[in-house]
């Protein structure tokens, strides 16, 4: 079956990854079409595996303690924009342009 | 032909060589195979900076252990403080890690000298190396004597251009870099067969360790729940040392198993009349090359005519295993790349309306089609319409792929002997005629398996094919039992008497010291 504009629209302002052209279409198609065939096994009272030590350990929690830190300076420097010590992002709560507003191919479907 | 094993450590112990001599030796056999494109970086002023401090050790009889002075190169996905790490992407171009990844620290307070990053396909998603942004990498046996001599020379010129083949992937950097002699060990990592995979194709040993045993702090996460580190050396005994090294419950990464781990030494096993080899049947997959079959059969018979038991045995989900990883792995990327929004590191996007439009406008530019291809399909998969369908679907047949190895060791077999590539290593020209997926989804699927029953597995170099070109078998073992594993993987290794490459470059590089001895191994 084939992949709904709608899901399309919706993957995309999940992903961000502006793979909206057609050929990002056609990848998505093909992964889907090839993890279809998973559906072949039969997994009647099999339980999902999460992680392959999961008789070894249980996930620890340790001591809320504070053991590192400080390097506000380090971490400051790999960043493009910034204003004294904050990462600096443009405005957020502006959703990507509606589906008839945008340039891309979908338009015209 | 049969290779000596010089040791390296002991030159230095006794003042054969010098760390920095080594060191320079390496770097300038860098600088003379350029055109392999195997590094992305080379740190020449750090690396020096260390060999001299090295060197300050052995001259007061204090080296820091068997890694002091030997130079190694790393996987440009592991964290290096000061150096940069890309990742082979645009999204990191530039980025100067604040720390080092658990690994990288481990080696360096061995005394080990960092060389440089490698390159690697894009985020580590590829089997060819030819996926990242610096370009491909070349394999070194493309200009050896011995893949020369049986290729059908078009005209000379030509020849050495359009001729050379891959080196296999993800980390195609770090086996270029172990097979061409610029570093005695390099750090690769294995999701889906990355290490092993390139170690096939160039001729080195590549381990792949148990999901737990290594620390992944600092190594750039594709799939958290398969990724390891991965160990690449010209020699088992090599890895065995490195393993003894990196190995080991760490703090900062939560996955790492907390029992105490006791670096070995690996016998020189005589009697193999009590080990049992099992042959999965599965994995005489389609597409498996004549040659490498003959190999894997001719593999077989060594063990049983030294006395070993070798039964035939099924892993049924086999065939299951890449459809279940495409899931698992484009779903964890899915997550693992969300972290990647140009705001507090890497790539920024001048786009600046609004966070969402700058989010996609720096992933866009920043990611390659392979990349964003798995982010979108892995988001797929996580809707909530298709969660149970997908998702879930796969952690339960990949259950039934741990199983299967289950089942087997506990009938008693205690390592598997299967090929580790479907064929020796392809011209680029042809490797590219697919894309990335589809080659992939070819190429994993002898190695996947151990990646989703989070077993133990090694490459061993085995033999050259009939274009002159590396041929590795590979063993896969218990969980945690590398000392087992890394036993017999040795044995074979001294059956078998894999050739040296024959590459000018390095013999030119090798006179003095080493005279007519090649060091090959540093143990």
């Amino acid at each position: 079956q084939k992949v709904s504009v709608e899901v399309l629209d919706h993957l995309e302002h999940l992903a961000l990854v502006d793979f909206r052209d057609s050929e990002g279409v056609e990848r998505l198609q093909k992964a889907i079409q090839f993890a279809d065939q998973l559906h072949e096994v039969n997994t009647e009272g099999v339980e999902p595996m999460d992680s392959v030590l999961e008789d070894r350990w249980c996930l620890y929690l340790r001591e809320d303690d504070v053991t590192e830190g400080n390097c506000t300076k380090e971490l400051l420097e790999n960043a493009r924009e910034k204003v004294e010590e904050y990462f600096v992002a443009p405005p957020g709560n502006i959703p990507l342009p509606k589906l008839e507003e945008r340039e891309t191919f979908l338009q015209g479907s | 032909c049969f290779w000596r094993r010089f040791q390296v450590s002991a030159a230095l112990k006794e003042g054969h060589v010098t760390p920095t001599e080594l060191c320079q030796r390496c770097l300038a056999l860098i600088r003379s195979t350029r055109f392999l494109n195997a590094y992305i970086t080379i740190a020449e002023e750090s690396a020096l900076k260390q060999a001299e401090a090295s060197e300050e050790r052995y001259k007061r009889g204090q080296p820091l252990g068997v890694l002091d002075g030997i130079p190694v190169a790393v996987k440009d996905n592991f964290n290096t403080a000061g150096i940069e790490t890309t990742c082979a992407s645009n999204m990191l171009r530039g980025y100067i890690s604040p720390y080092n990844a658990t690994v990288v620290q481990k080696l360096l307070d061995q005394g080990a000298v960092l060389l440089g990053k490698t390159n690697l396909d894009e985020f580590a998603m590829g089997s060819g190396s030819t996926d990242g942004v610096f370009g491909p990498v070349r394999n070194p046996w493309s200009y050896s004597r011995q893949y020369k001599e049986k290729s059908v020379p078009k005209s000379h010129s030509e020849d050495k251009e359009s001729n050379w083949v891959i080196t296999g992937g993800s980390s195609g950097g770090s086996a270029a870099a172990v097979s061409s002699f610029t570093c005695f060990a390099a750090l690769g990592s294995d999701t889906g067969g990355s290490t092993r995979n390139p170690a096939a194709h160039c001729g080195v040993v590549g381990l792949k360790p148990t999901y737990g045993l290594i620390s992944r702090h600092g190594l750039i996460p594709l799939v958290n729940s398969m990724d390891v580190p991965g160990i690449l050396t010209r020699c088992v005994d090599d890895a065995a040392v490195v393993l003894g090294s990196l190995a080991g419950h760490d703090p900062k990464d939560s996955t790492t198993i907390q029992d105490n781990f006791k670096p070995f030494e690996l016998p020189n096993l005589t009697d193999v009349s009590k080990l049992s080899i099992g042959i999965p049947k599965e994995y005489h997959a389609p597409g498996l090359s004549s040659e490498i079959l003959a190999l894997w059969s001719k593999a077989a018979d060594l063990f049983q005519n030294a006395g070993a038991k070798v039964v035939e045995v099924s892993l049924p989900h086999t065939r299951y295993s890449i459809v279940c990883y495409h899931v698992l792995c484009t779903a964890e990327v899915a997550s693992n790349m969300a972290r990647f929004d140009g705001l507090e590191y890497g790539h920024r996007s001048d786009m600046n309306e609004s966070t969402e439009s700058m989010y996609a406008a720096t992933r866009r530019e920043g990611f390659n089609d392979v990349v964003r291809g798995r982010i979108l399909s892995g988001n797929y998969f996580l809707l909530k319409q298709n969660y149970e369908k997908y998702f879930i679907k796969a952690q339960k047949v990949r259950r039934l792929i741990a199983d299967d190895f289950m089942r087997v060791f506990r009938s008693g077999v205690d390592v598997l002997l299967t090929p580790t590539t479907l064929s020796d290593a392809a011209p680029y020209v042809e490797f590219i005629k697919e894309d990335n997926r589809t080659r992939s989804a070819q190429d994993d699927i002898l190695t996947q398996a151990a990646n989703m029953a989070g077993l133990p597995a090694i490459n061993v170099p085995t033999a050259l094919s009939e274009r002159g070109l590396p041929v590795g078998l590979q063993f896969i073992g218990r969980s945690f039992q590398e000392q087992q594993l890394l036993t017999v993987a040795k044995w074979f290794e001294k059956q078998v008497q894999f050739p040296m490459i024959q590459l000018e470059e390095v013999e030119r590089h090798n006179h003095g010291v080493f005279q007519d001895q090649k060091s090959t191994s540093f143990s």
